[in-house]
């Protein structure tokens, strides 16, 4: 079979794009991003139409709100809200490392070897940090 | 449009939502700790906010940021699929005219509930 054009052989299939490799900490942490964002996405598409609601007046958003009004959707708000403290932190640090800030300067391959990768660590896990701190006060905030 | 200029946009659309997105969520999830409003969800806080100018601004640009970030990273995840140029323009069309679609309708409400007010008065 001939390649399509820019294309690399793609053997792998869908588990290539699942994880084809050896993952390490970031590619995981890079992986829950996507997941989370994929997450929030088809929640804001519908949250969309719920808060559309409100143009009917105060009846209307009150009957749509006491549809929400179960555990089933107040744990799954949390869930959204736990995704968003997760992809927002996590995405300031890919946005930084994305332009270079997080990498060091380039050095010559000489042993012994610096790595990009744990120079950017401790922020992960900063970062990591600062999001269960915000996803325990929310869940403090909505479930007490 | 090239995908470096979109990726630079999508970088951008995800420095707004952090700001607007991190105070939307402030309000309606940790208002009790930060002493903010006491029923977020309740309709005079609801109407409150949505008759302001400030969160009427807010809304439209949050609503534009994330539908642009969300959609463009979901077609980047999509297109790591190795899909046909065909597929690939098929998705970009409809990601464009889905988002568009909602984008209007967002702004519609939030124009339209903002202007409430006058309509009462």
């Amino acid at each position: 079979m001939a390649e399509r054009a820019n294309h690399y052989p793609n053997k792998l299939g869908l588990w290539g794009w699942l994880g084809g490799g050896r993952y390490g900490l970031e590619r995981y942490a890079y992986a829950l991003h996507r997941l989370t964002g994929m997450g929030i996405l088809f929640y804001f598409v519908l949250h969309i139409f719920v808060t559309g609601s409100r143009l009917g007046g105060a009846q209307k958003w009150a009957a749509e709100m006491g549809f929400f009004e179960n555990n089933l959707f107040k744990f799954g708000e949390y869930l959204v809200y736990a995704a968003f403290a997760y992809h927002a932190l996590n995405g300031i640090r890919l946005g930084l490392t994305e332009l270079g800030f997080l990498m060091g300067k380039p050095t010559r391959p000489l042993y012994p070897y610096r790595s990009a990768v744990m120079r950017q660590r401790p922020v992960l896990i900063v970062v990591m940090v600062l999001a269960a701190v915000l996803i325990i006060a929310g869940g403090v905030d909505l479930f007490e | 449009m090239r995908e470096s200029t979109l990726w630079f946009w999508h970088i951008i659309a995800g420095a707004v939502i952090l700001v607007l997105l991190g105070l939307h969520m402030a309000i309606m999830h940790l208002d009790e700790i930060l002493g903010l409003y006491m029923d977020p969800t309740g309709w005079e806080s609801v109407i409150a906010r949505s008759q302001q100018g400030f969160f009427m601004v807010t809304y439209i640009l949050l609503l534009g940021a994330a539908l642009y970030h969300g959609l463009y990273g979901f077609r980047t995840i999509l297109f790591e699929l190795n899909l046909r140029k065909g597929t690939q323009k098929l998705i970009t069309w409809l990601f464009l005219i889905g988002g568009l679609f909602l984008f209007v309708y967002g702004t519609y409400v939030a124009i339209a509930v903002y202007q409430m007010k006058e309509v009462a008065s």
